[in-house]
């Protein structure tokens, strides 16, 4: 979106948060829903909004029904806030809700839409975390009948999902899935964990915020609740792990502006071909390094 | 002997069905399809024993109900009328009364089946030993090391080869293919498999030790069996007992030599005598 953009004036009289009010209480309901059956894909109508199917409408409309005047909210995007979508989320945001304030910093905002990332900063009972879902149902690989999903659901039938884990590790010694890791939630419904990577699929166990899920295209809405068990699938004898970020020499990687070694980090490949580990979460990154007040940090970033 | 499943009165009608409908079809009436309503009657009022260890033969041409009773039997099909308890252990299961997910759990855990075609079986996205995987972990079976060790056990036990276990079974011949799916079906060790014209389309030599297979798990694990197929051979090595089914009734059934040699019903008179 141009930021010197302005809405025309015919357009100005359009709802706080863009939004009509029935369409918020909707979502607001269905949200009461999705809490109360931890993991059931509770559908709505999703709204057309200004922008494609797939740009994370559903997170965004989410985002929409909840915030308010006082409210600050975080955007991500590959785990950072300059990437284009978050850009343009924040500033859409920023455009449609007067009195709401936005932030790059976790720990600041109460309301963070995000996609392919859950923040490192662990999140508090005060907070919320929107996540943008391409695909909300985990048996899609394995079913294309929706019908049948639903039953397969309801009866909790997740053997053919195991079974693809089982031919991956056939296949290749280990879990290949790398993110969407399916996750069995409070001991029944199985949910496909948004687009965040393994390393973040812990995090969602017992997690103090509340965790939204949102499928624009879908009209699907999902939660995992405060302080709720998250299992990712796996067998017995085969645990499930997280990326591990090790070196040639079996050292965990360590990101090369802010020193962290406990981040998920990002490859990133410079023009005269060496390879440099980053955080992906440039908020925290970020605050790692005002904090270390390092002078090279700022070189790196430059 | 332990008596495994009792089907009573078990019928299916395609369509509205009427009070006539069980008159105007049958073997007398030569035919399936109800002249008042126009239903096709699939099965009707079909009656059977099954005791443990038992092979039970169902023989009939094409049409004649036989698939139309195992179908029922595994949940594929519902009856419209009819009722099946399956002995399990000291409890009684009324099989068409029970929801869903209770029947669900009796596939997975107590019954197997083997399709004439593997397509229905068997799933080709995964391999030979994913196929058995998925039947395990359905019988909530979640020890990868055991669920390996037992896949390549049965494979092993039913003649595929355990190095080819990980390739999918599209890549098989076609009497491998129903080898697999024997073992799928065989995974829990159910004390009741059903197997719908497994031999069907398979050259001879293939048939022969697949119901050697079959004989000899039978022996083993004393699994009871319903058998069904139009193939007169198949009935008299496997089946101890047997039903003749003729447009979804049985006309006659009893001790299988007894049947194959001293034929009652006209029907089966000229079954055997075209057969031999």
């Amino acid at each position: 979106m141009n930021p010197g953009y302005e809405l025309p004036v015919d357009d100005v009289n359009y709802n706080f948060a863009f939004l009509d009010e029935f369409a918020k209480r909707e979502i607001r309901r269905n949200i009461l829903k999705a809490i109360s059956i931890p993991g059931y894909q509770t559908p709505y109508a999703s709204r057309e909004m200004p922008m494609g199917r797939g740009f994370g409408t559903g997170g965004l409309q989410l985002t929409l029904s909840l915030l308010g005047a006082g409210d600050t909210l975080k955007v991500i995007d590959q785990g950072a806030d300059d990437s284009v979508n978050a850009v343009n989320l924040r500033q859409f945001v920023e455009l449609t809700c007067p009195g709401a304030n936005t932030t790059e910093r976790a720990v600041e905002a109460n309301i963070i839409q995000s996609r392919h990332r859950i923040p490192e900063d662990k999140l508090t009972a005060d907070q919320i975390l929107v996540l943008q879902v391409p695909t909300p149902d985990p048996l899609t690989i394995v079913e294309p009948s929706e019908a049948r999903r639903k039953i397969m659901h309801g009866e909790g039938d997740y053997a053919p999902l195991l079974t693809r884990l089982y031919e991956d590790i056939v296949q290749f010694d280990e879990i290949a899935i790398s993110n969407r890791y399916p996750t069995r939630l409070n001991g029944h419904y199985v949910i496909d964990s948004s687009p965040i990577p393994r390393f973040d699929v812990p995090k969602m166990h017992q997690s103090a915020a509340l965790i939204l899920l949102g499928a624009g295209r879908e009209r699907k809405i999902y939660a995992v609740p405060p302080f709720t068990d998250a299992v990712p699938l796996a067998f017995e004898d085969v645990a499930f792990r997280t990326e591990a970020f090790l070196d040639s020499k079996g050292n965990r990687r360590q990101c090369d502006r802010c020193t962290s070694v406990t981040s998920y980090l990002d490859e990133i490949i410079h023009p005269d071909g060496s390879r440099h580990w980053q955080c992906s979460d440039t908020g925290y990154c970020n605050d790692r390094c005002v904090q270390r007040q390092n002078a090279e940090c700022e070189e790196a970033r430059s | 002997m332990k008596k495994i499943l009792e089907v009573r009165g078990l019928s299916r009608i395609h369509g509205p069905g009427c009070p006539l409908c069980f008159e105007n079809t049958g073997a007398d009436a030569e035919t399936n399809v109800c002249a008042s309503c126009g239903s096709v009657v699939a099965a009707q009022d079909v009656s059977l024993d099954l005791h443990q260890g038992e092979i039970l033969g169902i023989v009939g041409e094409s049409g004649s109900g036989k698939s139309t009773v195992v179908k029922t039997l595994f949940f594929d099909a519902e009856p419209s009328a009819g009722e099946a308890r399956f002995f399990d252990g000291d409890q009684q299961l009324d099989l068409f009364s029970l929801n869903a997910a209770r029947q669900r759990w009796l596939r997975n855990h107590r019954f197997g089946m083997v399709y004439q075609n593997p397509n229905l079986g068997l799933n080709f996205n995964v391999s030979a030993g994913g196929n058995i995987a998925e039947r395990l972990l359905m019988s909530d079976v979640a020890n990868y090391a055991r669920i390996r060790q037992r896949a390549r056990d049965l494979l092993t036990r039913t003649e595929v080869l355990g190095e080819r276990m990980d390739e999918s079974p599209r890549r098989f011949s076609g009497g491998m293919q129903q080898r697999v799916q024997i073992a799928k079906a065989l995974a829990t060790r159910p004390p009741l498999l059903l197997l719908d014209e497994v031999t069907t389309g398979l050259d001879l030599s293939v048939q022969a030790r697949i119901l050697d297979l079959i004989l000899e798990i039978q022996h083993e694990l004393n699994t009871a069996m319903i058998v069904v197929t139009h193939d007169l051979g198949v009935i008299r090595l496997l089946a101890g007992r047997t039903l003749v089914m003729k447009y979804g009734q049985v006309i006659e059934s009893g001790l299988t030599d007894q049947v194959l040699e001293d034929p009652q019903h006209a029907y089966t008179q000229r079954l055997v005598a075209s057969a031999l």
